[in-house]
């Protein structure tokens, strides 16, 4: 069921149980965000992606990655109260990780000068996308959120060794702050943050290492109906 | 007690209880709820049982083991019925005069009465004590009648039969249009009338609906919902029950704060008697109304308070609160339609069934009707759970039931709402206390918590509190809230060193609206309040920290330093005996010194010191 709504008093067109911020993103309107990623559940933990949405004669600043696209609703991305609230989490975001690329372009973007905080020297910005993916797609469970409040901290359960893991790298992929680091050798890979190594399995035709065992394994468990000599060989050989 | 299985039944249940009971006969009421353990109350009912057999009374004086009373800066409370005579303060060594004194000579020991501090006047009866004479105990006063662990006690005061009574002649409409036309508004926070909540939750689409009984009160000073649990578990049951009914749900959970273990408890302990009697479980009261309450120990978590987080945890995950732009009427709890109300709201529920709506919508103010039981802590006299109807003044409640300021004290504010309430200051004192007022004025009611200031109250000092608690009870999940709040808290605590610059007031407002707007839940978005209210009414506070770097209420460290009077000072030594890094040096008959770059300013020189001598600046 198609639902009509305006975003910028542009008519746009959503499925019902869409959010407003995927529509807006593939009708082409720039609303910034971190911790959205169209393959995950909307989580609302960064804050950026706010707008004002006017509903039933009411208007209200709200994020949009988690706001259900509803009948009649209007959208306005781009307000004085928007632009208040997104550089005000730029500032925070910032001021705990000045040095991270990504957000400094954010800043640039939207005129934010020096934070007036005090600066930390953090990389992450518990967005949560590594998380998320990890539950959500990968389905092994590796990494949580650990601690709350302003010790709230990503990392592996009781911050030991994540026995699940399987080095896919989904969590390095798709971390916009690049805080996570896959190394790689001929014979092991490494998700440095997580402080996670897995020996690698050689392609049985072309002798290329190109994957870690236990990955290969839980791929194996998880599917059905593939031959098992598949897993056996790399990308290019299968 | 006996199974019931129609509401005829029930009511022949009562009948036998109460041809069981002789009203005159002599009855010990002890508090034992959790600030009457601390104080020792459970060897005081040991002593009393023991006496009272060596005396061969057993038989002859009953006992009844209550929760608290709300005149918990006085625990343990002994009351003597029939007369109703209040001792204070009661030790085991008290017993013995008690039963040999009151119960068998009908003399009154005056040591164990209650004294108004600045009359010096004696009060008997429970009934004359002026921290009592001014409530109107409609829902807390009946813990007085109660052992929370026996139903017989809350059957033979009318117990279920409000439940009875819906169950034989409500439809589960008329259950919800009561409800509204009562006006009962939540008093866990957000004061969302009840009754258009249930409507909402009742209408939802699903196959499953379920109940919610938010204990998990976490408002530093603030143990109303406690005490409710503690001392009247069936009152918030019945409620529930009643709610399930008009909702359309057969499944209910009590949300118990980690740190109450006594009030979950005696829940449970209520619960399992009701299985026991059929007024729980499958054809209640013959009816065809199924019902089942789970209780569940939160995990220590303020956020869990928030609704969304409370039922994430309820479910196994993270307390973490979601967005809510989908109601949890709509979908909660695993999905389905949920209606969740904090313990003092349900408590409110059987009591408007059997008084009826006109009774109840003559106690309070247009918009806010009933009774609050508000926590009445800090800097009064009579400190304690206090239950006013809506609308009574600051005033009053300070004054008349506190008992005012202790000491040379002035009264400068008091604190509504907890962490996401505000101050109010002394020119508002005459406001009525409803929740459209405490709003209007930038703080809230909130769960009831009331904290009164003095003079002696640095109000800046108080913002960093609330923020200090709020940065660390922030589930982290939201920029605004987890960042937001540790910012404004770096901000006010240099303020508070001494290190405050020109413009962070209004980056403190700055940051205010954006952590308020862009939240994700209530945590963060009320979070600013009580740094907002502060600045709102206290602003040459902030100002005397920042530009003169002066605490005007002597309370900031780095703000003040300490000095003898040598006027005042006779030499005794207690300051310097008192002092634990030895700033203060003096000989026999010379007036003292403080050494300010020893001097930590504890303050024990001040509390030792018997002649005023000791100066703060």
């Amino acid at each position: 069921m198609m639902i009509t709504f305006t975003i910028d008093g542009d008519e746009v067109e959503g499925e019902k149980g869409q959010n407003v911020l995927q529509v807006a993103l593939d009708n082409g309107f720039d609303i910034p965000h971190l911790c959205y990623h169209e393959a995950l559940k909307p989580y609302g933990a960064c804050r950026l992606c706010q707008v004002e949405v006017t509903k039933g004669g009411r208007t209200r600043l709200t994020t949009s990655c988690n706001y259900p696209v509803l009948e009649g609703i209007s959208v306005q991305t781009n307000t004085e109260k928007t632009t208040r609230a997104r550089k005000m989490v730029i500032e925070l975001l910032l001021a705990r990780c000045p040095d991270v690329p990504i957000i400094k372009d954010l800043a640039e973007e939207y005129s934010v000068g020096e934070p007036r905080f005090k600066l930390d020297n953090d990389d992450c910005i518990l967005c949560g996308l590594c998380e998320r993916v990890c539950r959500e797609v990968v389905g092994v469970d590796a990494i949580t959120f650990l601690g709350r409040g302003s010790d709230r901290k990503v990392g592996p359960p009781l911050e030991i060794n994540p026995k699940t893991c399987i080095a896919c790298g989904a969590c390095v992929y798709i971390c916009p702050t690049n805080c996570i680091k896959l190394e790689e050798t001929e014979s092991e890979r490494t998700i440095v943050r997580w402080e996670r190594t897995l020996p690698m399995k050689k392609c049985k035709a072309c002798g290329r290492s190109f994957a870690p065992w236990f990955q290969l394994e839980y791929f194996g468990k998880i599917t059905d109906g593939i031959p098992a000599d598949f897993w056996d060989k790399c990308v290019d050989c299968r | 007690m006996k199974k019931a299985n129609n509401p005829q039944e029930l009511e022949k249940i009562r009948e036998e209880i109460l041809a069981l009971r002789d009203l005159d006969k002599p009855c010990i009421a002890i508090t034992s709820g959790t600030s009457a353990r601390a104080y020792g109350s459970e060897k005081v009912v040991d002593t009393f049982r023991k006496e009272l057999k060596k005396h061969g009374l057993a038989e002859k004086v009953d006992i009844r083991v209550t929760g608290g009373q709300g005149f918990d800066e006085r625990e343990p409370l002994v009351i003597v019925h029939p007369k109703n005579i209040l001792y204070q303060r009661v030790g085991p060594k008290d017993v013995e005069e008690i039963i040999t004194e009151t119960l068998l000579n009908e003399r009154i020991i005056d040591r164990l009465l209650y004294t108004h501090p600045q009359t010096g006047e004696k009060s008997v009866s429970k009934d004359e004590v002026p921290f009592y004479k001014g409530q109107m105990p409609i829902i807390f006063g009946n813990n007085a009648y109660i052992d929370p662990t026996k139903i017989e006690d809350y059957v033979a005061i009318g117990g279920y039969s409000a439940l009875a009574k819906v169950l034989e002649e409500f439809s589960p409409e008329e259950v919800i249009d009561t409800i509204k036309r009562a006006g009962l508004r939540g008093r866990g926070g957000g004061g969302f009338a009840a009754g258009v909540k249930w409507e909402s939750c009742r209408n939802a689409h699903g196959d499953k609906h379920y109940v919610i009984c938010n204990a998990d009160e976490g408002d530093p000073g603030a143990y109303m919902d406690r005490g409710l649990l503690e001392g009247n578990p069936h009152s918030v049951l019945e409620g529930m029950m009643i709610g399930a009914y008009a909702i359309g749900s057969d499944e209910g959970y009590v949300y118990v704060r980690y740190e109450y273990p006594l009030a979950s408890e005696n829940v449970k302990i209520a619960i399992e008697q009701l299985r026991e009697c059929g007024l729980l479980g499958e054809n209640i009261l013959g009816t065809g109304f199924n019902f089942g309450i789970k209780v569940n120990r939160g995990g220590g978590a303020f956020v869990c308070g928030e609704s969304t987080a409370l039922m994430a945890s309820l479910e196994g995950q993270p307390g973490e609160p979601r967005a809510k732009h989908i109601h949890t009427v709509e979908s909660g709890l695993w999905d389905k339609p949920t209606n969740l109300n904090n313990v003092e709201t349900w408590a409110n529920v059987p009591l408007i069934i059997n008084k009826g709506v006109h009774w109840y919508t003559n106690i309070g103010t247009e918009n806010s009707k009933g009774t609050k039981i508000f926590s009445l802590v800090g800097k009064v006299n009579n400190t304690g759970l206090v239950e006013i109807p809506m609308g009574m003044t600051i005033r009053e409640i300070v004054f008349n039931i506190g008992g005012g300021i202790p000491g040379n004290g002035k009264f400068k504010a008091v604190q509504t709402g907890g962490p996401s309430g505000g101050c109010i200051p002394e020119s508002l004192i005459d406001i009525p206390v409803d929740f459209d007022k405490l709003t209007e004025v930038g703080s809230m009611m909130g769960s009831g918590g009331m904290i009164v200031m003095d003079d002696k109250t640095c109000m800046v000092d108080i913002a960093k509190y609330f923020l200090n608690f709020l940065k660390d009870e922030s589930c982290g999940k939201c920029t605004t809230c987890r960042d937001g709040t540790r910012r404004m808290y770096e901000i006010v605590d240099a303020i508070t060193q001494g290190d405050g610059q020109e413009g962070d007031i209004e980056l403190l407002e700055e940051l205010s609206w954006v952590v308020s707007e862009a939240s994700l839940c209530a945590l963060g978005q009320t979070a600013p309040n009580p740094v907002l209210s502060t600045i709102r009414y206290f602003r040459d506070e902030y100002e005397a920290h920042i530009k003169d770097k002066r605490c005007p209420a002597g309370v900031c460290k780095a703000l003040i330093s300490y000095s003898i009077d040598e006027e005042k000072c006779t030499a005794c030594g207690k300051c310097k005996k008192a002092c634990p890094v030895e700033a203060i040096t003096g000989e026999k008959k010379v007036p003292h010194k403080i050494d300010p770059e020893k001097c930590i300013r504890c303050g024990a020189c001040i509390t030792e010191c018997k002649f005023d001598a000791i100066e703060v600046a």
